[in-house]
């Protein structure tokens, strides 16, 4: 067990295990995200209050699950690269910032749409859509650490020492945007308080959807390892070779 | 051992007020900026009292905040550019103590100063006594969670020759706890409302950066000396 994992840290291991995976997330993700899209957007009824509107959760829902999702990712191999040193968990810590950002950046953009005809405005300083805008900081602020070193290695331990920072953090700002919301004034809009009572014909193509981002997640999250280990072992003979074979 | 401890904690603690005794306009500058940056508001919002004592907490909270992250970049700066920062780490004595310490001076310098100057910046908003002893309370609990949270960000950037900026984008995020509970802590009194679990809230995350902030920072320190 020890061996496997140890011989995987080593990024041209870790490159070729990575290639090898592609195909079984590339090809799910084109199939779920075609029939959770068709079944979410043309097969599932309309809501009977937000009418077609209310589509956008198939896509806002997955993306804000995932804002999170990513970012515990990112933490827990960044813990692996402070324990243990390895490159692999660099490798995918520095993946997944601009995918965790895209995926908060989407769901705040759509979040964003869906609010204009529901609550009349494009932005509301709601407790979700603030501590998802922190988020999005956070994801930035971590992007921005790790372009500020030439030295990759360098930048790894800075940056795998803020994301740890920053996971502590969530929850704390999580809740004081909550406490801060509740404390202020009664609620005047309710995010989908009905969820529990979605229907089966709603809910189904929300979960394939959300399967569909996880694993397209996973297959962007590959190729992003692939491409920045090709980076930074350019000068390495087995990637000039591979460049030969490309 | 721990007495010898105790006594590099005193030498350090010595050595940092020594600096800043020499080099007043490093810790000065902030605290002026805190005054006058909040003077900026009334100049551009208006006379107006009911408004201006509505939006006095937090404005006052914002800039205090501000001025924290200015005087951030200077915190470790000149040891790692002489090289004693280095020579910390080299040393036998607990490296997340000598950088806590460091971080104290940092905010006796800069943090104490504020909430010292706090009731000054209330009277020009025009908050009555109670308020701006609220204000000073939460400040004090407040600002040292900003010294603590903001050295991380500092020892993160110190080894960057354009760190600056980056502290800012860094340091923020962390920041809004803070912000929202010392802020809404003097709104919410202003409105009669109990302050008690504002307070604890704060002197909670207090409590939580002092015990966890300083092995981050000497983490990140390590990381930025290599």
């Amino acid at each position: 067990m020890l061996q496997t994992i140890t011989k995987l840290a080593s990024l041209k291991n870790f490159y070729f295990f990575c290639g090898k995976l592609l195909p079984w997330f590339a090809w799910p993700t084109l199939i779920l995200m075609v029939v959770g899209l068709y079944w979410g957007l043309v097969e599932a009824p309309a809501d009977y209050q937000q009418k077609d509107s209310y589509r956008i959760i198939f896509i806002h829902v997955p993306a804000a699950w995932m804002s999170l999702f990513v970012y515990m990712v990112m933490a827990t191999s960044a813990a692996a690269s402070m324990i243990w040193k390895t490159k692999a968990s660099e490798v995918v810590a520095n993946s997944c910032a601009p995918i965790g950002a895209a995926f908060t950046f989407l769901a705040l953009a759509t979040g964003s749409l869906w609010g204009k005809p529901m609550w009349g405005t494009w932005w509301e300083w709601d407790a979700r859509l603030t501590s998802e805008l922190v988020l999005l900081f956070l994801y930035l602020g971590y992007m921005a650490l790790q372009s500020a070193f030439e030295d990759k290695r360098t930048a790894a331990r800075a940056t795998s020492i803020l994301a740890i920072v920053g996971v502590v953090n969530i929850p704390i700002i999580h809740y004081s945007v909550e406490w801060w919301f509740t404390l202020h004034q009664g609620p005047t809009v309710q995010l989908l308080k009905n969820k529990q009572a979605m229907d089966t014909s709603m809910l189904i193509p929300l979960l394939i959807m959300a399967t569909a981002f996880k694993f397209y997640y996973v297959t962007v999250l590959l190729m992003r390892s692939r491409n920045e280990i090709l980076e930074r072992e350019s000068h390495s003979k087995w990637v000039q070779e591979e460049k030969e074979r490309l | 051992m721990i007495n010898n401890s105790q006594h590099a904690l005193k030498t350090q603690l010595w050595r940092d007020f020594t600096l800043a005794a020499r080099n007043k306009s490093e810790w000065m500058n902030p605290l002026l900026f805190f005054v006058f940056a909040a003077i900026l508001f009334p100049l551009g919002i208006g006379p107006d009292t009911t408004i201006l004592k509505q939006i006095a907490p937090g404005i006052i909270w914002v800039v205090a905040l501000l001025a924290a992250l200015l005087s951030l970049d200077s915190m470790f700066r000149s040891d790692y550019e002489d090289g004693s920062l280095e020579q910390l780490t080299l040393s036998p004595y607990p490296f997340a103590a000598l950088v806590f310490t460091k971080v104290s001076v940092h905010w006796l310098l800069t943090g104490l100063p504020l909430i010292l100057l706090a009731p000054l910046l209330a009277t020009f908003f025009h908050l009555d006594g109670d308020a701006t002893l609220i204000l000073m309370q939460t400040l004090l609990l407040g600002t040292p969670v900003l010294s603590l949270v903001g050295a991380i960000g500092s020892a993160l950037t110190v080894g960057l020759k354009r760190g600056s900026m980056l502290i800012s984008l860094l340091v923020l995020p962390l920041y809004v706890p803070v912000l929202i509970f010392g802020a809404n802590a003097v709104s919410a009194s202003t409105a009669g409302l109990d302050i008690s679990g504002h307070m604890m809230l704060i002197a909670s995350l207090l409590a939580l950066s002092i015990t966890l902030a300083p092995l981050a920072t000497a983490a990140a320190l390590r990381a930025s000396i290599g």
